[in-house]
């Protein structure tokens, strides 16, 4: 089995293993945040360049350093590998320059974002961003688009991260989901606004990282801070029926699946991936329709587990009023609490 | 002294005929090559003739068809990149549209080399006239029984199709080309793997340029060993040179490798000089991406010595002082030139090629333009400057394929060479749009 050093630990991992993955194995502040990779699904990773490392000696075999940082979900490791990531001063200021250019079209609506308080790119920008954005430009904006009745798409925060490209891909059929348009002008979109028709197809939602995707059975109806994760399950023909529920007192707001640490749809006990079917995530809002298990356990350390909602909500405040900086960007986004109130949505 | 291997018949009337072409010795290579020669012999030929590749990267030619994979019962292939949409250069549609049966004539010798019995040019979109011609080349190829089942009674089976892309610079990249070629979205493949052993629908495929397929009918007319004698050191044989600017005589030049860039720009036999006697400013000296070099630093070197037209002379002193060969696109700039709008220029056009695929890339390219514009404008300021150099750093390195660098580069060397030129546009903006000739570029 290779040996590979991550920041001066070793660990020892099956051939074939990615840097990325051999980081996760060893865990801690070590590991490199991913924007992209999810392990479930094939030929992901690659693209949003937040994982990068610096990998200082080939293998054993071949010690010489590579000559570029690399992406460590895409990379194998050899035996002998020896990488930095926040032992690397000039790793570290590589990757907040990948995070500017994440957020710099990003239209930081947070405060109106339903995304806001489980949003890895919010978590991204505060573990490995700088204080500031030098971007002053207008930036790029979209129209949001329904992609049918429960999915709605705010380009506008999309990274394209091509997750959600790739479950259209790789776990619903009839594939009409996909990138359109180039560069900076990229998006994702369904073929000629068709709405994605397919049992499978909310699983979009759990994949995106961002506020991008999100559902629309659940837009606007509270703060995720707000609500009481709890995992719960039904007999359903179609899937695992294993889900987490979000609930408010008795009422049921929104249906996910169940992530793991990393903020990835847990497996099985069979070992495959607990996808959902559209009925149980949207359909079933009944607390009856299912069996409680009981309180989740959320293990990610982002801000919904930090517990403290109100900290967490004054940050998001005062980070977006510090990376807007001097230029507000238009009135789209009231910061105060109002924001909160759907009624004061535009 | 200019030796023609590529060009020499050019200008001969219908070359582009199968009969002319014939008429001038053409295909005898091939027939010859079929009837007395192995596949291993024509490989070795060509490594030993030193070749490096002519899109751009410079690879040994020898080298890259030895790494390519050969599992039994799998087919391998052939693919000739002429997506040719660096700016500045233009050498590969020269040689399609004059000497169409020398690529394919080409194409059918390498892919003899590989054991490819099918192989595609994939020609941009721009060219769809170029690929007209090709097409007819190739029908004539097949009437003549030079491509097809048992190509001149020799037992190998070769079929050759031109495709025609849809005009984005991106799919001139080996792996997009590839994924644009299977009819998908023209994206890089985050490798590995690598071409050689996963490309083409995932079978073993190399990618060479329209300029290196067709080299390899000289050098197997001439062995590898006499090709290597041209030229200079490492960089073997003659290259064509897109020559473009402020020069007398633009247009596509054979030159042997190893010729002075001084004399290559003012002898009479190529660009002629600078245009209406003025003085030489700066040099692209490989097509838009590669750094820009001020007039002293691109006829000497930094250790005074004259600057070659090769791989390492260009090249030498790194990026510090150098620049690279790149794929041969030599845009010239006189002393009227204003770096900074040619500049914007090369950044409008990264921006809008960029695929989108990663961050760096997909941002980083649109925010360097946004600043360029606001300094061309005369609202930058010397913050500005620094804000672009620290982008590229940002973008260097960290994208999934080359276009990021190509981007960046050329925003380093501009700062690097000419930064005082910014301060003028920052500082003085009310002068600096006072005079016109800072204005030309664009007229
Ligand atoms: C953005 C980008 C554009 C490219 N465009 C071309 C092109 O138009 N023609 C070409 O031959 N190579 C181009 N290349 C280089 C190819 O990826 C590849 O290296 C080349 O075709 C290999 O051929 P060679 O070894 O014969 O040079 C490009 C590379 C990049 C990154
Ligand atoms: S919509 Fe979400 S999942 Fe899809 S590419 Fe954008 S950020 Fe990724
Ligand atoms: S560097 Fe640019 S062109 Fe290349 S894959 Fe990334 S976004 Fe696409
Ligand atoms: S997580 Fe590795 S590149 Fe995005």
């Amino acid at each position: 089995m290779p040996l590979v050093t991550i920041d001066d630990i070793p660990v020892e991992v099956p051939e074939g293993t990615t840097i990325l993955e051999a980081a996760r194995m060893i865990g801690g502040d070590i590991v490199p945040p991913a924007m992209c990779y999810y392990s479930k699904l094939k030929t992901s990773g690659g693209y949003c360049r937040t994982c990068i490392v610096k990998v200082e000696q080939g293998s054993a075999k071949d010690p010489r350093p590579m000559p570029k940082p690399v992406a460590s979900c895409r990379t194998t490791v050899m035996d002998g590998m020896v990488v930095r990531n926040i032992t690397s001063p000039e790793n570290l200021e590589a990757r907040a320059g990948v995070v500017e250019m994440l957020l710099i079209n990003h239209p930081l609506d947070c405060p109106v974002c339903d995304q806001a308080g489980e949003c890895h790119l919010q978590d991204l920008g505060y573990e490995h961003g700088k204080e500031e954005t030098r971007f002053e430009f207008p930036r790029r904006e979209f129209e949001p688009i329904d992609i049918g009745e429960n999915i709605k798409l705010h380009m506008n925060r999309c990274i394209l991260c091509y997750r959600c490209v790739k479950v259209a891909d790789q776990i619903t059929d009839g594939r009409c989901h996909g990138v359109v348009n180039r560069g900076e002008a990229a998006e994702i979109s369904t073929y000629i606004e068709k709405a994605i028709d397919n049992d499978f197809s909310g699983n979009v939602i759990d994949v995106c990282p961002v506020g991008a995707l999100t559902d629309r059975t659940f837009r606007f109806k509270s703060r995720v801070w707000y609500t009481k994760p709890v995992d719960a399950h039904r007999d359903c023909a179609k899937c695992c029926g294993k889900v987490r529920l979000w609930n408010q007192g008795e009422e049921v707001l929104r249906v996910t699946a169940r992530k793991d640490k990393w903020g990835e749809v847990e497996d099985t006990a069979d070992g495959s991936t607990a996808w959902i079917c559209n009925e149980c995530r949207f359909d079933k809002k009944h607390i009856n329709d299912w069996t409680i298990e009981g309180p989740s356990k959320i293990d990610r350390h982002s801000v919904i587990s930090a517990n403290h909602y109100e900290t967490t909500l004054r940050n998001i405040k005062a980070d977006t009023i510090k990376m807007m900086g001097s230029k507000p960007h238009g009135d789209k986004v009231t910061l105060g609490t109002g924001a909160l109130d759907p009624n004061n949505i535009h | 002294m200019s030796k023609k291997l590529l060009l020499k018949n050019d200008h001969v009337p219908y070359i582009n005929k199968l009969s002319v072409y014939r008429e001038h010795g053409g295909y005898s290579v091939l027939e010859k090559t079929l009837k007395n020669t192995s596949p291993e012999n024509v490989l070795e030929e060509v490594k030993k003739s030193g070749l490096r590749g002519r899109g751009g990267a410079g690879f040994p030619t020898g080298l890259k068809w030895s790494f390519l994979a050969r599992p039994e019962g799998v087919p391998r292939y052939l693919v000739c990149n002429a997506d040719e949409s660096e700016p500045g250069t233009f050498k590969d549609r020269y040689l399609m549209e004059r000497i169409p049966h020398l690529l394919v004539e080409g194409m059918i010798l390498s892919s003899f080399a590989l054991g490819a019995n099918t192989s595609y040019i994939y020609i941009r979109g721009e060219y769809f006239y170029v690929a007209r011609i090709l097409e007819q080349a190739i029908e004539e190829a097949y009437a003549a029984g030079l491509l097809g089942k048992n190509i001149l009674g020799s037992g190998f089976n070769h079929d050759c199709y031109v495709q025609v892309g849809a005009g984005a610079y991106i799919c001139g990249e080996e792996t997009a080309l590839l994924e644009s070629l299977e009819g998908k979205r023209g994206n890089p493949r985050i490798k590995p793997p690598f071409p050689a052993v996963a490309g083409l629908y995932g079978c073993p495929t190399v990618v060479n340029n329209v300029e290196t397929i067709a080299a390899i009918v000289p050098i197997i007319e001439m062995g590898g060993e006499e090709y290597a004698k041209i030229g200079v050191g490492k960089s073997t044989g003659t290259k064509l040179i897109s020559a473009s600017g402020h020069i007398n005589n633009p247009g596509v030049y054979e030159i042997e490798l190893g010729v002075p860039v001084e004399e290559f720009i003012y002898s009479a036999q190529y660009c002629g000089g600078i245009r209406g006697g003025r003085k030489l400013k700066a040099v692209v000296a490989g097509g838009s991406s590669v750094p820009i070099l001020p007039t002293e630093l691109i006829l000497k070197t930094a250790n005074g010595e004259p600057r070659l037209m090769s791989y390492e002379s260009l090249g030498d002193g790194g990026f510090a002082t150098g620049t690279m060969l790149g794929s041969g696109g030599f845009i010239v700039m006189d002393e009227d030139t204003s770096i900074v709008k040619n500049l914007y220029t090369f950044a409008r056009f990264y921006h809008h090629e960029s695929c989108g695929q990663c961050s760096p890339c997909r941002e980083g390219t649109g925010w360097m333009e946004k600043i360029l514009h606001k300094i061309l404008e005369g609202h930058g300021t010397l913050k500005d400057i620094d804000l672009l150099w620290d982008i590229q750093s940002k973008i260097e390195g960290k994208t999934i394929c080359p276009l990021g660098e190509a981007a960046a580069w050329p925003v380093a060397a501009a700062i690097r060479h000419f930064r005082s030129e910014f301060e003028d546009y920052v500082t003085n903006p009310e002068s600096i749009k006072d005079i016109k000739h800072y204005y030309r570029l664009q007229n």
